[in-house]
């Protein structure tokens, strides 16, 4: 009895272990939450907010979220789409996000969302921010103007790197990825063998000499 | 009864969401069957002749000819559709969005490394129409109705765009034929 927490997702009964988010039971029982900070091998960061679904009644992300015995959650319904497609039209227009000559195009988390969701042009004015490149690394690029924040580097440079290369500083509209380095990217442990190098959901940490090595038209996107 | 009309613009843009017209191949002669060109670079009129149902936006606004342009087709077109990812959000031409007009204009006339430019002028002829500060999206400057995003936006999702709203369906394009690249 104690072993098993059963709840449910759009009326469809999940069964979850104790300790599980909402998310974690929802990929178990094959259930889709749309999803974009989230990265199944790091600690949750709940940050986008993509992930947001409607626990008995209230918003909670469901990354985070732990399932409990007789929740009721709600996840695939026209508010929390329009909710979703608010927030990725927003992350379009506070970065750069020029999809044309990105060598993610069709390889990327952010792109791959905005289509589920349907979205032909972002609703709210575009900021054409003045964002940084730092390509001083032998391996890897860093191109914020792509950056969404989504902590994925941060957690997987501290906790499985163990070496706390990225962070946030600055809040708000001023956040954003720092360095740990006085200078750049190069003069930090960085290595493109980390785990950080390897997670990012766009094309904001990119390793050099690999980009557009799938001819367009094979890549992830254009096979579906 | 009289076939409906259809006015193409390519504002700051390459010209290739307007090849992607072309590239919807036979199907062009339905689409011939089921509208007029009216003012277009396809056709090469240069003014409306009358009401158009469709007008297609390609490019976004860079200078003030690209927003009279735009102003007019709204006010001859009934449905306004913003075609590509430059109409969209400015694209390549909005690269110079967080540089101020002066520095872009001193490199590319004064100081970019392969300028040869004795005089030291920008060029300031009144015929030239002026660069705005930075690129806008269509939807910024005009009420646009429609978007077709895509760079170039495919033959597809113009050819289903067309079809649909000529025949007065909802816009419901497929989730394989929406691309941002």
């Amino acid at each position: 009895m104690s072993d098993q927490i059963t709840f449910t997702i759009d009326g469809v009964e999940v069964k979850a272990k104790p300790g599980q988010t909402i998310m974690q039971a929802a990929d178990d029982a094959g259930i889709y939450i749309p999803r974009l900070c989230y990265h199944p091998e790091l600690t949750a960061h709940g940050s986008c907010r993509v992930c947001t679904v409607i626990v008995n009644g209230k918003p909670q992300t469901a990354c985070t979220q732990p399932a409990a015995e007789g929740m009721i959650v709600e996840n695939d319904t026209p508010e929390l789409l329009e909710h979703r497609r608010n927030l990725v039209d927003m992350l379009f227009v506070e970065g750069n996000h020029l999809c044309m000559f990105c060598e993610r195009s069709g390889n990327c988390e952010l792109q791959a969302m905005a289509y589920r969701l349907g979205i032909l042009a972002p609703k709210y004015p575009y900021f054409y921010p003045d964002k940084p490149v730092d390509s001083t690394h032998k391996d890897i690029f860093l191109e914020l103007n792509r950056c969404i924040l989504c902590g994925r580097c941060v957690n997987a440079s501290k906790d499985v790197d163990g070496k706390g290369v990225f962070d946030f500083v600055g809040r708000s509209i001023d956040k954003k990825i720092a360095v740990n380095s006085d200078k750049n990217l190069k003069d930090t442990t960085m290595a493109v063998t980390d785990k950080a190098a390897q997670v990012c959901p766009v094309g904001s940490i990119n390793k050099k000499g690999t980009a557009f090595k799938i001819p367009y038209g094979s890549d992830i996107e254009h096979k579906k | 009864m009289a076939k409906p009309k259809v006015a193409t613009a390519s504002l700051a843009g390459c010209f290739g969401c307007h090849m992607s017209i072309l590239d919807i191949d036979e199907r062009i002669l339905k689409l011939i069957e089921l509208v007029d060109f009216d003012k277009s670079p396809i056709d090469d009129i240069k003014k409306f002749t009358g009401r158009c149902a469709i007008g297609l936006i390609e490019g976004g606004c860079a200078n003030e000819e690209n927003v009279h342009v735009l102003q007019e087709f709204r006010e001859h077109c009934d449905i306004l559709i913003s075609v590509g990812d430059c109409a969209i959000n400015g694209d390549i031409p909005a690269l110079r969005n967080n540089i101020p007009l002066k520095e872009c204009l001193e490199e590319a006339y004064l100081n970019g490394p392969s300028v040869y430019n004795p005089e030291k002028t920008i060029p300031n002829d009144k015929e030239l129409p002026l660069c705005l500060d930075r690129v806008y999206p269509c939807h910024e400057v005009v009420k646009i109705d429609y978007f077709l995003p895509g760079c170039p936006a495919n033959a597809e999702i113009i050819w289903q765009a067309l079809v649909a709203l000529l025949n007065n369906k909802p816009l419901d394009l497929p989730y394989e034929i929406i691309k941002y690249d």
